[in-house]
């Protein structure tokens, strides 16, 4: 057996997503190969060599790879694929844009978002919002499988040493043009990586309501997210969404503000190890399934929290 | 341009499912059954894009039991113009699906399918990228805005460090998300004139494809429950809590 990850990144540096994606491929099989493709990204081949449990990477530097196109990078994918077990990628957008098409064009029934691995062949997944988790087998003979990043610890990226070979981009159809991209920009944690996440729901009122949170975040080294409530309202831009369609998290601490928690945000952020909930309505979700639930008003409550982590433990 | 909505049926996005003792799926029977939200968004569009004059007929498509025809009667209320039922008792797989859809595809020459970007019940997110891929088309996922002209279609896309925008040649598939738009409730006159549009009812077998599934289920069960937690009252006790009990600040 064999595994090939595809490795995200953004042509300067690896994203962590990959990291956990590599450990979840050393849980089916220790011959685990990553392929790096993109534009100008041989310094991120050279920074995937040190990730513990590499034997090679597969670099591929082509402008065609500049922007993560499926229909530019699936061709690609699908000829180095025949030569694995699994190809796995992470459950991120990038992965579910790609798996799938290179999936169905070798006629394999991908494995979406697994949370745990059974064996070679089996995987267990959450369905319906994570309401139910179903174990599958597949039976075909190359597994294509996209990983829930969260359930899988991030592979150590130092003490490995993957032997780098760069190989030819494949020649595809112009099918798609990029035209450009806004990127929210942050100095705080990934949502999907951070160690303790603090959100905002229907609650926070405004947008500027959410620099409370963010003066909490950057006292406890927090990443900021929100309900999908707070996004469509126009508080927050849509990465910030955690649910059933936005992230998925699982952080150490996670508070939710404001947030009455609808089963949809709750597929998104319910494996969290401590849950955190504050808000007014007693009767609200949330409280079902937080460790600590505190009733009330977020606008009196986030000063005081702030306040509150100034003191001496 | 004529465009395809493929539309599933799900159980409805309130119902909170409920796992079998048997282990072997979620209960099915005696559940509210609805359009998956997602399809609801891309009927919508198909019908904004026919109110603005970008497109002249929309055509809905749907795999699975014969009540699967609901699903395509609520999609024509809302305005869609005619069905297309694949009628089969076997749990179709995403592979299955965009197989059938591929044929639809090649007999109805649509310049743009319109998909939803994942069922509620199996969370895959796939058949419309696997669409793409037999198609060798373009493909826009996780759409939020989308403009047609005449041999392009721009989308911007909810990705997951913001929003990236994209232009496909034409035909192309769109699979559409949260922020879209917001789906119109069919009226009631709307409902009754849904009934006399036409469903074209085939099988699988009628479109030469096999749908036999590739992944067993060989359990479902429920998630571990979280236990009950406790109240807090005060700022310094949330505080205290989480950094002498729980230990995570």
């Amino acid at each position: 057996m064999s595994v090939l990850v595809i490795s995200e990144h953004d042509n300067d540096e690896v994203r962590t997503a990959t990291l956990n994606t590599v450990t979840a491929a050393r849980e089916i099989d220790t011959d685990v190969d990553l392929l790096v493709a993109g534009s100008g990204c041989a310094g991120v081949a050279d920074e995937c060599s040190s990730i513990q449990g590499v034997t090679r990477i597969f670099l591929v530097d082509d402008p065609a790879y500049e922007h993560d196109l499926p229909e530019n990078l699936s061709p690609l994918v699908q000829s180095l694929a025949e030569r694995y077990t699994h190809v796995l990628a992470p459950a991120s957008t990038f992965g579910k844009s790609l798996l799938p098409r290179v999936a169905a064009r070798l006629d394999v029934q991908q494995i979406s978002d697994i949370s745990d691995i059974k064996s070679a062949d089996t995987f267990v997944r959450p369905i319906y919002a994570g309401n139910a988790l179903a174990t599958v087998q597949s039976t075909d003979s190359v597994k294509l499988i996209t990983i829930r990043t969260t359930a899988f610890d991030a592979a150590p990226t130092e003490g490995g040493n993957a032997a780098i070979e760069k190989i030819e981009a494949v020649t595809c159809p112009a099918l798609a043009e990029f035209l450009g991209q806004e990127l929210t920009p942050s100095e705080r944690p990934e949502l999907t990586s951070a160690g303790i996440v603090i959100s905002g729901g229907r609650g926070m009122q405004s947008g500027d309501n959410f620099a409370m949170l963010e003066r909490i975040a950057d006292k406890l080294g927090a990443a900021v997210g929100a309900s999908r409530a707070a996004v469509d309202a126009g508080y927050v831009p849509n990465d910030y969404q955690v649910g059933q369609t936005g992230k998925v998290v699982a952080p150490n601490l996670y508070i939710a503000v404001g947030i009455s928690g609808a089963i949809q945000h709750l597929a998104g952020m319910k494996d969290s190890k401590v849950i955190v909930a504050i808000n007014k309505d007693e009767e609200a979700p949330i409280f079902q399934i937080a460790d600590y639930g505190w009733v009330a008003d977020l606008f009196t409550a986030i000063p005081e929290l702030e306040a509150a982590l100034d003191t001496d433990p | 341009m004529k465009v395809l909505v493929p539309v599933k049926r799900v159980i409805d996005a309130n119902i909170k499912v409920r796992v079998k003792s048997d282990q072997s799926g979620v209960e099915l029977n005696n559940v509210k059954m609805a359009m998956n939200p997602f399809c609801e968004i891309a009927v919508e569009e198909a019908i904004r894009l026919k109110e603005a004059g970008a497109v002249e007929e929309i055509v809905l498509v749907t795999a699975g039991i014969r009540q699967s025809q609901e699903t395509l009667r609520t999609g024509l209320a809302m305005g869609a113009d005619r069905g297309i039922l694949i009628e089969t008792d076997e749990a179709l797989e995403p592979l299955a699906v965009a197989k059938l859809l591929k044929v639809v595809v090649e007999r109805e020459e649509p310049g743009l399918v319109l998909l939803g970007k994942q069922a509620i019940d199996g969370d895959n997110n796939q058949t419309g990228q696997m669409l793409a891929g037999l198609l060798n088309w373009s493909i826009g996922s996780f759409v939020s805005k989308l403009e047609v002209s005449n041999d392009s279609i721009s989308v911007v896309r909810e990705v997951d460090g913001g929003l990236e925008k994209v232009r496909l040649k034409s035909p192309a598939i769109v699979t559409v998300d949260l922020r879209l738009n917001e789906p119109r409730y069919a009226s009631l006159p709307n409902i009754m004139k849904a009934k006399k549009k036409p469903i074209d009812v085939f099988t699988p077998e009628d479109l030469g494809v096999g749908v036999a599934p590739r992944v067993t289920v060989l359990k479902v069960v429920e998630p571990a429950a979280r236990d009950a937690g406790v109240k807090v009252s005060s700022a310094a006790e949330l505080v205290e809590k989480l950094r002498q009990e729980a230990k995570v600040i």
